[in-house]
Parts: C-alpha cells; sequence; structure tokens
C-alpha cells in the first residue's frame, strides 16, 4: 500500500472532536468491570513455545482500559436514553479503527457510521471525512491493500451507533509506508486513539509514535482473538450464520459446506493459523488457556512455495496446489506396505513420510511446481490438523474452530482439517471454520477501543 | 499422518561395492558356527545378525580324590587345575553400508559351514529390495518380519540385557552422553521411531505394544525436502549442512514479529514464531545452510512436540527415539532433545540408545529363534567383541571420518545363568554400582586410564606364565596386549563408547580380552598356591582366634577380614609386593593395616549390635582367593555360625584375577569342613550355603545377580549383608543403600584413590550401616 492511499487533506479539526476527545480523559471508573481479570488468564504462560504465532504471554499495557464484554456493544438499541448518553459521554472518537499486526498481514477494520446527523456531518473535520469516504468507495488501496467486500457486515449498531464493518488487509512490510502516511496526512489531530494488537503492535509502536505522533494502545493478541470472535459469531453474517463445517469432506461431489450453530461454544479449542499456529482452550468468555502453538503454519507453507516453486503470492501458491498431485511427492503408506499396513490399521493413502519420495533423484525430476506446492500444503496442514486433534484429546474439547488467514480462499485446506479431524478421531471430533477467519483480532483491537470511556 | 519403516529406501548405496576385502577375524567372526542369521536392511545400512557358538578354554578345578582317607595332605597343591575347552553362545551383529551387501554375501556365503540353516528373518525397507540377491547367494529363504515388531522386540532386549543402553545427550557438555541407570521395569515405555516418517509406539509389555501415532514429517522429510532446497543429495550431508546454518535468516522469529520489545513480555524472541516465515516476506537468496538448518529445526520441534503430546495423552514419561534421523547423528539428537525438554517443560526426557541402529536385526533375529527361547537367558555385552558408540561429531571423534565406510559391531555373550536384581536393594530404580564416574571424573579417568596401561605389562606376562606349555601362549597374549591397549586409547578419546566408563568396566573390558585369546584364567596357579598355603594356615588361626575374649575376637576376625584384603593381585602396589616377596604373610599384611581410627570406622557400632540378637542370615560377598577367603571370611563365617546366623557364601561364577570363584570355593569349603567341625556341621545342615553369583567381575552390580542366589536371599530372609575387598564396596557399592543392615569392607590399596578419600595406602574403610526405620 503505497504511501497516499489515504489521499485526503488534513485541516484543523473541529470542535466536536475536541470535546469528546477531552471526554475521552475522563477517568477510567472503579468497580469490577474495571478490574483486570489477571489470575485465570495466566495459565496460558504454559504458552510459549520455541514456535509460537507470535502470541503474546504477558500482558499488554493497556492498563486502565475497561474490560466490557464484547457482546454488549451491539445491545445499545434498545438501552433507555441515559445509557444512550452515557455512551455517547464514553463514546471514542470516530474514526473507529481496529488494527491487528501479525508477522505477514495487517488487518485492519474499521466502523463506518451510517446513522450520521446534519449536524454531524457538518461538524466532521474535513480528514475524517476523506478517510471514510476513501476507504469505503474503493476496494483497493495502492497496490497491496485490500477491502474483502464479501465480508463486509452491514447495519451494525456499536456503542449506540449504526453502520457497517469492513475488512482491509495488507501486507506487514507496508507497515513503515502505512506510518509515514499517517504523519503526513496529521492523523495525530484527530486525537484518535489506535488500537492494536498483534506483535507488530510492540514492534511498530516506537515508530508509531516518533514518526506518525501517534499513541498505539496496544492489546493482548489472545484476549482480542477471542473477544473478536466470540462478537462476531453473536451478530452472525449479515443475516447468515458465520460459523460452519464441511460434509463430506473428502468427497469432491458430496462435500457440502453447511452452517453451524455455535449456541454452545464451551469449551471450544481454538486453532489460529496465522504465520505460525497457536491452539487456545476456551472454556468460557474470558477463561481461556494457550495450549500449544507450532511454528508451522500459514507462513511456512507460502515461504516453503516460495522456496520449491518461485511463487510470489499466497494466491499464486494456492492456485497452484489446486492443480497440483502431492501423491508424486509424498510417500505414501501403501507405497512402502502395498496397501493397508494392518499390523497398526493405517490406510494405505495415509501419507508415510511427507516429501519422502523427494529422496530419490528420479523423482525428483518427475514433479512439477503444482505438485510442490500441493505437497507443502497438504503436509503443512495435516500436520496442523494432528497437533489439533492431541490437543482436543488432551483438553477433552471435542469442537475446534480454525480461523486466521491461512484458511482465507483454502478450501483444500479445510476440507482436509475436517476429514483428518473425522477420520482420526473415528468421528468424535469436528473441525468448524468461521466466514471471518483472519479478522477477528483486529475486531477485538475495536472492540477494545469502544471501551474507552 | 502415518509412519513407515524403519528406513526408507534412499537414493544412496544403489550401486554395489564388490571389490572390498573383508578381514575375516575382525569382521563376520566365528560364521563357521553361525546357524541362525537375520537382516535388517535400512536405506543405507544393513544390519546382520547371526547366533553362534565360541570355544574357549576355562579353568576347570576339580578335588582329589581323598577316598583313600589320607589325612595327612601329601599333595602340595589342594586340587587340581584342568584346561577344557567350553563352548558358549554369542550373538553377533554387524552393520556396514548397503554398498558392500553382495560382497559380504559373497564372504558369508563362502565361510558358512552349517548348512541345517534354511530361513534367514529379514526386515527394513530394503529388504524387499535385496530379497532375491540374500536367496540367490546365500541359498537361504528369505522371510520377511514386520519392522515394528522387530524395532520393539529388539528394543525390549537391549533395555534388559545391557546396562547404560540408554542415555540422555546434552550439548556443550563434555561428554555428551549422560547414561541411564536400567530401570528394573522397563515397561511401559514410548518408542518414537523417525524414520522417513514417524512412528509413535507405548509398548506395555513384552509382546504388547500398541502403534498409538505417527506423524509424515520425518527424515525422509528432511532428507526430500532437504534435497529440493538445497540440490544436496545425501543424508549426512543435508545434515552437515545444517550444522553450519543460521536458521534465523530463513525463520520468522518472535523478535521479528515483536521488534525488540518481547523482551519486557517475558517472551523468548529466539523462538520461532513461523518457520520459513521470512523465506515468504523476503525478496531474497538463501542460503543450503541456513534453509537445511531451518528444516532440522522445523522437523525436529515438531517431532518432539508431538511425542510430548503423545506422552502426556497416555501418562508416560521414558520416551526413546530411534530411526535414521537420529542415528548417532548428535545435531539431531540435540535438536529432539531441546524440543522434548522444551515442550514438556522437563517433564519428558528423551532417551536415546547406544545400540539403536541394531535394533531391527535383533528383533528379527529374535523372531526367528523364538523356539529356543533367547529371552529366558541373560545376555551381556561383550567388551572385547563390540565397537562401542561413537561420536559423529568430528571434533570429538577425529577417527569417525576414517570409519564409515567400514564396519560396526556389536556382541552379545549369553550367560549362563538369568540375572535379576538383589531382592535387598533399598531403590533399585535408583541403585548405581559405580562409585565413581570416569565419564565425567576428567581427573579420575585419565589416572585410572593410565594405571590400566602401566599395569597392562604385568598382565600379560602372567597371562603367559599360566599357561607355560602352550605354544602360542606368547603370541596371543600379545594380541591380548594390543586389543586391551586399543581399546584404552578409545576410551581416552571415547569415555562414553560402552556406557558410562567406571573402574568396573575397565576391569571387565580387561577380562573380555583375556577370555577373547584363550586366557581364562590367568591366576588359576596362583590361586591354587595360595589357597594351599592359607589352608595350611587355618586351623592355627582359628585357635588362636578361639583362645581371645569375646570381645577381643570380633575385632581379630574383622582384622583378619580386613588383612586378607590386602592379599589382591589387582591392586598395583601389593602385586609389586607379592611378586618380590611371595612369603609376604598374613601377620605382616596385619601389620600394614592402619591402626584404628579407621578411615572410615563404624565398628563400635557393629560391636554394639553384635552383642544383640543374632542375624537371621547373612549374605557375604567374598573376595580374594587364599588368605583372604580361608583366613579372613571362613573364620568370620564361623563366628556367625557360632552365633546362631546362616550364612550365605557368593562367589563369582567365572574367573576374575585372584578372586575366589564359585567352584574353587566348594573345595575350599569342603577342605575345610574337613578340619572344623562348625563348618562341616553347617554345610552339611544346610545353614553354610555356598552360591555363584552369575558374575565374572572383580566388582559387583547388585543388580545382575545370579537368579539362584536371589531366591535364596529370599528365602532365607537375609538381614545383613557383608561386602568386602576394594572392587566390590568400595569402586562399587560404595554407596548402595540396602534394605537391611550391610558390612563393607575394605583396604585402599591405591594410593591415588586413598588419597582422594583423604587417607593413606592401606587406609581401612569398615563402613557397617543399619538403614532408617
Amino acid at each position: 500500500m503505497g504511501a497516499g492511499w489515504l489521499a485526503a487533506p488534513m485541516e484543523r479539526h473541529g470542535r466536536a472532536a475536541a470535546t469528546a476527545a477531552s471526554s475521552a480523559r475522563e477517568p477510567v471508573p472503579g468497580g469490577p468491570d474495571g478490574r483486570r481479570r489477571e489470575p485465570l488468564r495466566r495459565r496460558a504462560n504454559s504458552a510459549s513455545a520455541p514456535a509460537v504465532g507470535a502470541s503474546a504471554s504477558a500482558s499488554p499495557s493497556a492498563e486502565g482500559v475497561r474490560r466490557d464484554r464484547p457482546g454488549s456493544y451491539s445491545g445499545a438499541t434498545s438501552a433507555s436514553r441515559q445509557r444512550v448518553e452515557s455512551l455517547r459521554k464514553k463514546r471514542p472518537l470516530f474514526p473507529w479503527f481496529g488494527l491487528d499486526i501479525g508477522g505477514t498481514l495487517v488487518k485492519l477494520v474499521y466502523f463506518e457510521p451510517k446513522d450520521i446527523t446534519a449536524e454531524e456531518e457538518e461538524e466532521e473535520v474535513e480528514s475524517l471525512k476523506s478517510i471514510r469516504k476513501y476507504l469505503t468507495s474503493n476496494v483497493a488501496y495502492g497496490s497491496t491493500g485490500i477491502r474483502d467486500v464479501h465480508l463486509e457486515l452491514k447495519d451494525l449498531t456499536l456503542c449506540g451507533r449504526k453502520g457497517n464493518l469492513h475488512f482491509i488487509r495488507f501486507p506487514t512490510h507496508d507497515m513503515p509506508a502505512f506510518i509515514q502516511m499517517g504523519r503526513d496526512k496529521n492523523f495525530s489531530s484527530l486525537h484518535t486513539v489506535f488500537c492494536a494488537t498483534g506483535g507488530g503492535a510492540y514492534k511498530f509502536e516506537q515508530d508509531f509514535l516518533t514518526i506518525g505522533d501517534l499513541q498505539l494502545c496496544k492489546l493482548d493478541e489472545l484476549d482480542c482473538l477471542i473477544k473478536g470472535i466470540l462478537y462476531i459469531d453473536s451478530v452472525g453474517f449479515n443475516g447468515r450464520s458465520q460459523c460452519y463445517y464441511f460434509e463430506n469432506p473428502a468427497d469432491s461431489e458430496k462435500c457440502q459446506k453447511l452452517p453451524f450453530d455455535l449456541k454452545n461454544p464451551y469449551p471450544l479449542l481454538l486453532v489460529n493459523i496465522g504465520s505460525g499456529v497457536s491452539i487456545l482452550a476456551v472454556y468460557s468468555k474470558d477463561n481461556y488457556k494457550r495450549v500449544t502453538g507450532t511454528s508451522l503454519g500459514g507462513g511456512t507453507f507460502f515461504g516453503l512455495c516460495c522456496l520449491l516453486t518461485g511463487c510470489t503470492t499466497f494466491e499464486e501458491a494456492l492456485e497452484m496446489a489446486s492443480r497440483g498431485d502431492s501423491t508424486k511427492v509424498d510417500k505414501l503408506v501403501r507405497d512402502i506396505y502395498g496397501g493397508d499396513y494392518e499390523r497398526f490399521g493405517l490406510p494405505g493413502w495415509a501419507v508415510a513420510s511427507s516429501f519422502g519420495n523427494m529422496m530419490s533423484k528420479e523423482k525428483r525430476e518427475a514433479v512439477s511446481k503444482e505438485d510442490l506446492a500441493r505437497a507443502t500444503l497438504i503436509t503443512i496442514t495435516n500436520n496442523i490438523g494432528s497437533i489439533a486433534r492431541m490437543c482436543a484429546l488432551n483438553e477433552n474439547i471435542n469442537q475446534v474452530v480454525f480461523v486466521g488467514n491461512f484458511l482465507r480462499i483454502n478450501t483444500i485446506a479445510m476440507r482436509l482439517l475436517a476429514y483428518a479431524l473425522d477420520y482420526w478421531s473415528k468421528g468424535q471430533l469436528k473441525a468448524l471454520f468461521s466466514e471471518h477467519e483472519g479478522y477477528f483480532g483486529a475486531v477485538g483491537a475495536l472492540l477494545e477501543l469502544l471501551k474507552i470511556p | 499422518m502415518a509412519e513407515c519403516g524403519a528406513s526408507g529406501s534412499g537414493s544412496s548405496g544403489d550401486s554395489l561395492d564388490k571389490s572390498i576385502t573383508l578381514p575375516p577375524d575382525e569382521i563376520f567372526r566365528n560364521l563357521e558356527n553361525a546357524k541362525r542369521f537375520a537382516i535388517d536392511i535400512g536405506g543405507s545400512l544393513t544390519k546382520l545378525a547371526y547366533y553362534s557358538t565360541v570355544q574357549h578354554k576355562v579353568a576347570k578345578v576339580r578335588s582329589f580324590d581323598y577316598s583313600g582317607k589320607d589325612t595327612e595332605q601329601d599333595h602340595e597343591p589342594p586340587y587340581e587345575i584342568s584346561v577344557q575347552e567350553e563352548v558358549t553362545a554369542r550373538l553377533h551383529f554387524v552393520k556396514f553400508e548397503n554398498t558392500y551387501i553382495e560382497a559380504c554375501l559373497d564372504f558369508i556365503k563362502d565361510h558358512l559351514v552349517n548348512t541345517e540353516t534354511k530361513v534367514i528373518q529379514a526386515t527394513g525397507g530394503g529388504a524387499y529390495k535385496f530379497k532375491d540377491l540374500i536367496e540367490e547367494k546365500l541359498q537361504l529363504k528369505v522371510d520377511k518380519e514386520d519392522v515394528m515388531t522387530c524395532l520393539i522386540k529388539g528394543c525390549n532386549f537391549v533395555l534388559k540385557n545391557i546396562p547404560h543402553e540408554a542415555f540422555v545427550y546434552q550439548k556443550d557438555s563434555d561428554p555428551e552422553f549422560r547414561f541411564q541407570t536400567n530401570h528394573p521395569n522397563i515397561f511401559p515405555y514410548l518408542l518414537v521411531n523417525i524414520g522417513s516418517g514417524v512412528s509413535i509406539v507405548k509398548v506395555e509389555t513384552e509382546d504388547r505394544f500398541e502403534w498409538i501415532g505417527g506423524s509424515s514429517i520425518g527424515g525422509g522429510t528432511f532428507w526430500g525436502l532437504g534435497a529440493l532446497l538445497t540440490k544436496t543429495k545425501k543424508f549426512d550431508e543435508l545434515l552437515q549442512l545444517a550444522s553450519r546454518g543460521q536458521h534465523t535468516n530463513v525463520d520468522m522469529l518472535v523478535q521479528d514479529i515483536y521488534g525488540g520489545s518481547h523482551e519486557t513480555l517475558g517472551l523468548s524472541g529466539n523462538l520461532i514464531a513461523s518457520s520459513f516465515g521470512k523465506s515468504a516476506t523476503a525478496d531474497q537468496e538463501f542460503s543450503k545452510e541456513d534453509m537445511a538448518k531451518s528444516l532440522l529445526h522445523m522437523i525436529s520441534n515438531d517431532i518432539g512436540q508431538l511425542a510430548c503430546l503423545y506422552a502426556r495423552l497416555h501418562c508416560l514419561d521414558r520416551v526413546y527415539f530411534g530411526g535414521f534421523f537420529i542415528r548417532g547423528h548428535p545435531v539431531t539428537m540435540r535438536t529432539i532433545t531441546y524440543s522434548i525438554n522444551f515442550f514438556s517443560k522437563g517433564e519428558v526426557q528423551a532417551l536415546f540408545l547406544r545400540h539403536e541402529g541394531y535394533l531391527g536385526a535383533i528383533g528379527a533375529f529374535l523372531k526367528g529363534a523364538e523356539q529356543d527361547n533367547p529371552n529366558q537367558y541373560s545376555w551381556g555385552e561383550n567388551y572385547a567383541g563390540s565397537s562401542g558408540l561413537m561420536s559423529s561429531s568430528p571434533e570429538l571423534c577425529p577417527t569417525q571420518r576414517a570409519r564409515s565406510g567400514t564396519f560396526d559391531l556389536l556382541e552379545m555373550d549369553r550367560l549362563e545363568r538369568p540375572l535379576v536384581n538383589l531382592p535387598l536393594l533399598l531403590d533399585p530404580s535408583s541403585y548405581v554400582p559405580d562409585t565413581v564416574d570416569l565419564t565425567d571424573d576428567a581427573l579420575a579417568r585419565k589416572y585410572w586410564l593410565t594405571c590400566f596401561e602401566e599395569a597392562l605389562d604385568g598382565v600379560v606376562k602372567r597371562a603367559v606364565a599360566s599357561q607355560p606349555g602352550s605354544v602360542d601362549a606368547a603370541e596371543r597374549a600379545e594380541k591380548f596386549r594390543q586389543k586391551y591397549w586399543n581399546k584404552l586409547q578409545t576410551l581416552r578419546h571415547q569415555p562414553f563408547a560402552y556406557g558410562t566408563l567406571t573402574v568396573r568396566s575397565l576391569l571387565d573390558t580387561r577380562e573380555h580380552c583375556l577370555n577373547e585369546f584363550n586366557f581364562p584364567d590367568p591366576y588359576s596357579k596362583v590361586k591354587q598356591k595360595d589357597n594351599g598355603v592359607a589352608l595350611k594356615c587355618f586351623q592355627r588361626v582359628v585357635s588362636a582366634l578361639d583362645a581371645l575374649d569375646w570381645e577381643e575376637r570380633q575385632l581379630a576376625l574383622v582384622k583378619g577380614l580386613l588383612a586378607g584384603n590386602v592379599f589382591d593381585w589387582g591392586a598395583k602396589a601389593v602385586s609389586d609386593v607379592l611378586e618380590s616377596d611371595p612369603q609376604f604373610g598374613f601377620e605382616e599384611a596385619k601389620k600394614k593395616l592402619q591402626e584404628r581410627p579407621w578411615l572410615v570406622d563404624s565398628y563400635g557400632k557393629w560391636l554394639q549390635r553384635l552383642k544383640g540378637p543374632p542375624h537371621k542370615c547373612a549374605l557375604i560377598f567374598a573376595d580374594n582367593s587364599g588368605v583372604d577367603v580361608i583366613l579372613g571370611v571362613f573364620p568370620f563365617v564361623r563366628e556367625l555360625l557360632s552365633r546362631g546366623t546362616e550364612v550365605i557364601l557368593a562367589c563369582n561364577s567365572g574367573p576374575a584375577l585372584n578372586d575366589v570363584t564359585y567352584s574353587e570355593s566348594l573345595i575350599v569349603a569342603e577342605r575345610i569342613a574337613a578340619m572344623d567341625p562348625v563348618i562341616h556341621s553347617a554345610l552339611r545342615e544346610e545353614r553354610l550355603l555356598l552360591v555363584q553369583t552369575g558374575s565374572s567381575s572383580p566388582c559387583l552390580d547388585l543388580s545382575r545377580l545370579d537368579k539362584g542366589l536371589a531366591v535364596l536371599v529370599r528365602e532365607r530372609g537375609a538381614d545383613l549383608v557383608v561386602i568386602e575387598g576394594m572392587g566390590r564396596a568400595v569402586h562399587t557399592n560404595y554407596h548402595a543403600a540396602l534394605c537391611c543392615e550391610s558390612l563393607k569392607l575394605a583396604v585402599i590399596k591405591n594410593s591415588w584413590l586413598a588419597e582422594r578419600l583423604g587417607g593413606q595406602l592401606f587406609s581401612v574403610i569398615f563402613k557397617y550401616e543399619v538403614p532408617a526405620e
């Protein structure tokens, strides 16, 4: 995303903004809601792995941030006049962003208010207006920023405001340009708070401050992830179900994507596949722990594909994989035993050794790039499925939700996860997926922002 | 998500090298008598197993015929010694590169005399590939055995029969290997076999095991993916690349995502967030080394993580790793160990096996030998015939390069009798026989290795002298010298070669080497003479003791035990004196002893105890022949018997130095019984029982004792254990905790050791211990 993708002239900010800004600095209310709920979460210290999916095992610096429940944000329509008023006071200034800066991708959610009154419109500073117009009228920003239009959530009520939620992503390596743009456009004059999660919230904090004069509110990655998922699941997907599963995942003809009602979400094993993988066991909305993680994630798939096939984008890697045949690359059980390995009850089609055929020179010469991409995808996916299954068994949890951007446009992986989980658990485990797969952290960050009085 | 066999049939080793010339004395030994074969053909290495018999000389003692009632002892020697041929069973294992397979099969065909063998058990990924070749060359029918079944059978076998089989790998420590004492119950355990894929098997009993999981990301992934990424074809070369690489150039680390703030968050920035994550985000070239290293980390971490998850699910803490990915490669042992420690937070230990490469061959052999019940026997590693563990890190083992491409050997002797734990050990699982670990203690190692080197001349001389009638004794003795010298040199560089290096293992290795060259008992004549001299003094010594009052007698008996202990050819300081002054007498020995208080002196406590009720039954481990057993031990035994205590006298099954053997002890007891009514009636009434230890070592491993001894100890309710001599009570068992009273007695006949213990030459150890209530 080249600098200047938010090509909006920055001018003085209006009176309303200044007023709201001062109210934003009101002291944090006391009481139980304001208390940090440290102890339960600290179990998550079992967390760090040589391969953490960049998840914080320590608490981020959002001291004093009110920890309301995510669900409460959408309930403002039924609230009393007084409630609305108090919300209005505590409500942060527009623009409302939630930012999740991962190892590979930056996920940005933007709330576009649709209930702007004429008075408001008038008071709205120019820069704010242009941000709104620019973001909502484009689907691509610069060369790498993309708005996932199909994910847009319409007519959402947040903090008493009605509007649409937009989902935007761009590569993390464009982060410096993003910050530079914020500086160029004097973003700091909006007196807004940037709530950000993901490792990049830490990595780029200083740059935001020194280059963009912007104070980041850094938020715990896993807290945001869980808040985001629970919230998004509760609001649905424009009338449709957010959560889904696959029936007959192994059968291309009969395979069906079906909605799943996550009415009993707990306990839940949450597998977040970004560059790396984090696996969380969630027992209630504020009781969860990080079970483990693996470094073999989306970054590994894409990284290895780049090295093996010379591809340059995730989409390209997946496209190649869709045309390849992994059985030319992998050594299957039947390649070794001629069929099933009955002694251990292993089916002949199971992979015995990923890339095992590549030990032989002749076979190395006989495979295509597509085959290699496919094998890489199968290897990484099977491994994640295998670790997730073991965690589910150890934690005694039978529903497993897979999220994260590795699954974006990646039906092969989803179906394989669905099949592998079902097969190896003899039907005991169910693999679930969610439409907004990679955006939950950013949504969680936005929700945190809205709790700032 | 599955697994394949021990090793995949890789690309290397396809071309057969027929030109190799095999040194038959060293490689396929005892092939003439081989009667059962098994073969395990992996991706690059072939392991051949065969059962054979070894004929060697043993010294037998036999009582003279006293039927003539010739009470006057006309004969100078107390008994006859005759050298006889004895046949013992031995398992041979040979490991060589697949390139030599044809040459080896030809060699076997040419040297195989026994024609009864019709079948060869085969296992491993390559068994199929070479089936026709084997059938054609050897005229044997190939019987394919299941890979995992063989591995597990082999694993059970080595865990049961080879002390210090398992070790943990410690990076950056010297040595890298830390050996584990064998747990008396080896089950249950987890075997993680990393071949081309990974198999995780839970082993519950000898015959019950279950495949509980696996992973397709294994050695084949490292090799296959590594070959694609680096264009390096060989597995070993890939590992070498990896050991030079920097994975941080390829992997996305936590610090790459978090920047510098991972520290304030308490995160280790070096943790890998995404393997190969940087190769996706940067538009750059990566070095082969870095990619290989990243791949190695990725695979090792993944396997370690899965192994921990499975171990946790099945509540197992012993996890053994094997397969070609591990096989002796320090790089993979290091990364797997790291991963296991990380993911289990130290709750699970990654264990490796010294003979991991042989498991399949051992198992296949055992499968084929089921009718012979090989599992009912105990087996022992023959140090003389086995190559031992090599460090494959070049800096630690400069000779390693030269060795690859040659042969590795393992020989196991079938022991006459099954060996078990002494039932009186307080905690068999934590019992460590040896007092000093020479692998750890570099100073002590240096001293003892030099000590054994310096003593070698004397041993060679004595070996030759023991066989005056033999024409080739000098030649064999010279071969013995070479062999043992070489072993000592190996141990200087690789002290971990045969498990934990100890004074015991050095002594045992010497005995094995002597046996190898048909010097079964170099001290037989010396012992015969010493016994004869001592027997003559017995009555005089006993009457002198009987003349003392009770309290004086108790001290005199203990001093007698200690003085007898000075007569020891094994200790250099003493053998010098003995060699130059054969008349060195019992009384003179007593004078040599340190005055009380001794270096370790709980005699007062012992005397108090003797004033109390008698022990029910005492188990005594005897040490030297001659004065020691006859004038030291027997009077002590006699006193115990008189107190109403039963006595089990345990002597070595086979010869070691001048230690009294079981068969010698029988004759000695018989001769004493003829002189002494107390001993006579005790033997007749079975209040004095002579048993064998099952060992042929000058030291004592209480976890490997003759089963008959253990049964007797239990039956008689032994409540006192007496261990005498430096080898049994100082080099070993000094710290052994028993669940009954024990007496450990020794005279320190080595000035270096004496100094180490804070005393002087001929310092006395008198350690009387009563277990805590």
